[in-house]
């Protein structure tokens, strides 16, 4: 059943007209900051982490109103609440759904970001495994904001204030993941958010 | 299939502020069927969503009606995909894929296979949505308003489909405005 619910999702998100959005937007970033930044390498190579990290955020987040409000809007919720299907379970897929969806292209776009901003190979491959580790609690945080903000109005600006603080140890420990353990706090962040993100949204979408 | 009845015992409902009905409880046994009337408002739909499972009662218990089959006045069509991946999905939630044929071919369905389903007509997502409840071989059906938007023809296969369901031992809770086809139902009048 969750297998159902994984690739009902994937067959939506690849049919929706913002596939390639995270993924263009993530690359647009890397390649407006050495702009804004100036014609310092050294300056541009030790920031590069954390511009990435932000658009890695802004891209989780870009999707939210399209998440969940759908779903509670068209009836879908009620079809699956109906079948007493959990809405732990429908959140989980979701969570996955949306991570395949948006942190896979954009691990595929890493080296183009790392080549735009003058990355070096060791950083390289450092911020890719952190982002491997951290995108998923991303990922989650963007599915229980989008639960809590469905069927409001602007809900997605609101899904960006509900975010942005939930991710700042995820943001912290993926920046400073050159840091003696940062990788580790990284993971365990990550690993508590996937833990209890279904669960939170679950809880959003059974609102009556 | 040998499904319990669906039994209701002192059933309230509060939706805000404002109660809707209370002590209310009925029986629909193995082949009935059971009219909800009423005006606007009356609690109709709510009480469907109560035996769908959507909400939960303020008081009183609801007993049986398990697996259930709930048509409400969302369609749930995703407008991108075609009707098929749609039903097709929720019959292999329900574990029925078996059944979807008949149950397309029942409700007149089978020819809208590959339309995506932001071209269908209001009335067209309405027979899809009963050839979900069909499909899903829910021995309880909750029918919110059935009929409504339905041509003639769709009108008498909903009611051929609805015996049929009934002669096989299944059960019908349908909010109605008038006659939508059942033979001999129950009828409980809200408000």
């Amino acid at each position: 059943m969750f297998l159902t619910l994984v690739r009902r999702d994937l067959a939506l998100i690849a049919r929706s007209p913002a596939l390639w959005m995270p993924v263009l937007f993530f690359i647009l970033v890397a390649a407006l900051f050495p702009f804004a930044v100036g014609p310092d390498a050294r300056l541009l190579a030790r920031i590069a982490p954390g511009i990435i990290w932000v658009a890695a955020l802004l891209a989780a987040l870009l999707p939210v109103e399209t998440l969940i409000a759908p779903d509670l809007e068209d009836g879908t919720l009620d079809q699956l609440a109906a079948r007493d299907i959990p809405m732990e379970l429908v959140a989980a897929a979701r969570i996955l759904a949306h991570w395949l969806g948006f942190a896979l292209p954009l691990l595929a776009a890493l080296p183009i970001a790392a080549v735009l901003t003058g990355m070096d190979a060791a950083t390289g491959w450092r911020l890719a495994l952190a982002l491997l580790l951290g995108t998923p609690a991303l990922a989650a945080l963007a599915v229980v904001a989008a639960a809590l903000t469905a069927g409001l109005r602007g809900g997605g600006a609101l899904a960006g204030l509900i975010i942005l603080p939930l991710a700042l140890p995820i943001l912290i420990f993926g920046v400073g993941a050159a840091a003696p353990g940062a990788l580790k706090l990284l993971a365990a962040a990550s690993l508590v958010t996937l833990a209890l993100a279904p669960f939170a949204a679950a809880a959003a979408m059974r609102q009556e | 299939m040998s499904p319990e009845p669906l039994i209701v015992t002192n059933l309230a409902c509060q939706r805000g502020n404002r109660l809707l009905f209370e002590n209310l409880s009925f029986t629909v046994n193995r082949g009935e069927a059971l009219h909800l009337e009423g005006p606007n408002g009356s609690g109709k739909s709510s009480l469907l969503r109560l035996l769908a499972g959507l909400l939960r009662p303020t008081s009183g218990t609801i007993h049986g009606g398990n697996p259930r089959g709930f048509l409400g006045h969302e369609t749930a069509l995703k407008p991108r995909m075609t009707l098929l991946a749609e039903l097709t999905h929720w019959a292999r939630l329900d574990g029925t894929t078996a059944a979807l044929p008949t149950a397309m071919a029942a409700m007149n369905v089978a020819a809208l296979a590959d339309i995506p389903c932001k071209h269908l007509s209001s009335g067209q997502r309405r027979r899809a949505g009963l050839a979900r409840v069909i499909a899903s071989s829910a021995p309880l059906w909750l029918l919110d308003e059935p009929t409504a938007g339905l041509d003639t023809a769709s009108t008498a296969r909903l009611a051929a489909a609805m015996a049929t369901h009934r002669a096989a031992g299944g059960m019908i809770v349908a909010a109605v405005h008038g006659d939508i086809g059942l033979a001999d139902p129950q009828r409980l009048r809200l408000g």
